[in-house]
């Protein structure tokens, strides 16, 4: 458990250097917002619920419109139509997804940030990103040719495989953030992991 | 009758013991859990928004249905295998949980109400216009699975 600091409002005195963010995340941790909400009884359970549950709406939303990307559910349904009714349900759900998210980020800042599988989830975040801006670069804007396939083209099968893929390590990265087996406070550890999680080793460099 | 002994009886299997004393097997069986929620919220989504006009509006509800079933049955079917493997690892803190038995509760109505009467709607629909015994269908069906779901998660803030 942390030890409770003063509730002063502290202006940001850290270095926000390119490479370590935590003097930021250390900063953070010490904001009255994030500590009411660390300590929390019900309004953690909550955020974390809610963000639990949002999974189902958005990679929900998300794994159907990857499977017909696949060609393996809703076949019969133009891919424009999954794409233009979905969409604003995914994206709703999207939203609630990183805001919630960010609130529990907000709550338990240094750990998180020092937390190998947050991190791993954080880089699929922005492969999964990347796959779908480069579906809607390419694939996507050609959709017309194929919208009625039941089976569309390699390029865009390409881009559900890799969604479905990139989502599921998401989820279970996400999981993984709550157990403590790589933490830096758990010494000793793998230099290998130490310097992936970014723990500041006494002894180390 | 209580259930307490035949939960502790769980408690004591073999397959429990081995999940509760593993480092990982909790963890893993977990996230393969939530990977199933996942499937199974799209699945269970895509047809009941359509039954509330929502979503994919101009495909029909039967054909939707059709193509969501083996999606929705694989992913319970994942759902259920993972879950009773975490309840195996955990009975007697299960038995003294109230969400746990919500959740119960829940899954049993949902997956009696999915099969059967939203099972009849989603057949029948088209053949028949009752948008608001769709609606209505829809409505239960996500409070159902809201149910579960919220129940699941708030097991693990318990106890």
């Amino acid at each position: 458990m942390r030890t409770i600091p003063p509730l002063t409002r502290q202006p940001f005195r850290g270095n926000l250097s390119p490479v370590s963010l935590l003097p930021f995340c250390e900063w953070l941790a010490n904001t009255r917002g994030s500590i009411a909400l660390h300590e929390s009884l019900y309004m953690y359970p909550l955020v974390e619920s809610a963000h639990v549950l949002t999974l189902c709406v958005f990679v929900g939303m998300a794994v159907m419109l990857d499977l017909r990307l696949l060609g393996l559910t809703l076949r019969r349904v133009p891919l424009s139509d999954v794409t233009s009714r979905l969409g604003p349900w995914m994206a709703a759900g999207f939203v609630v997804m990183v805001i919630t998210g960010s609130l529990l980020f907000y709550a338990i800042p240094v750990r998180s940030y020092q937390n190998i599988f947050f991190r791993i989830k954080m880089i699929m975040l922005c492969l999964a990103g990347l796959n779908a801006w480069v579906f809607q670069a390419t694939a996507h804007r050609r959709v017309a040719a194929w919208d009625l396939d039941l089976v569309p083209p390699r390029a865009a099968r390409i881009a559900g495989a890799l969604s479905l893929v990139l989502w599921a390590i998401i989820i279970v990265s996400g999981r993984m953030i709550a157990y403590n087996w790589f933490d830096c406070d758990k010494q000793p550890q793998p230099s290998i992991v130490n310097r992936a999680a970014g723990c500041v080793v006494a002894g180390s460099r | 009758m209580s259930l307490l002994p035949f939960f502790q009886w769980c408690e004591a299997s073999s397959v429990g013991t081995a999940i509760h004393n593993s480092t990982w097997a909790f963890a893993v069986i977990e996230s393969g859990h939530l990977l199933g929620l996942a499937v199974i919220g799209g699945a269970v989504l895509v047809v009941d928004l359509r039954l509330l006009g929502l979503g994919l509006r101009r495909q029909a509800v039967a054909d939707l249905a059709r193509d969501a079933q083996p999606w929705l049955v694989g992913s319970l079917l994942v759902m259920v295998t993972t879950g009773v493997a975490l309840f195996l690892s955990e009975p007697t803190k299960c038995y003294y949980s109230t969400p746990f038995w919500v959740k119960m509760t829940c899954l049993a109505l949902a997956i009696v109400f999915t099969f059967t009467v939203r099972r009849n709607v989603t057949t029948a629909a088209g053949t028949r216009a009752r948008p608001l015994w769709d609606k209505l269908v829809a409505l239960v069906s996500l409070a159902l699975w809201f149910g579960v779901g919220a129940g699941g998660r708030w097991i693990g803030f318990s106890g």
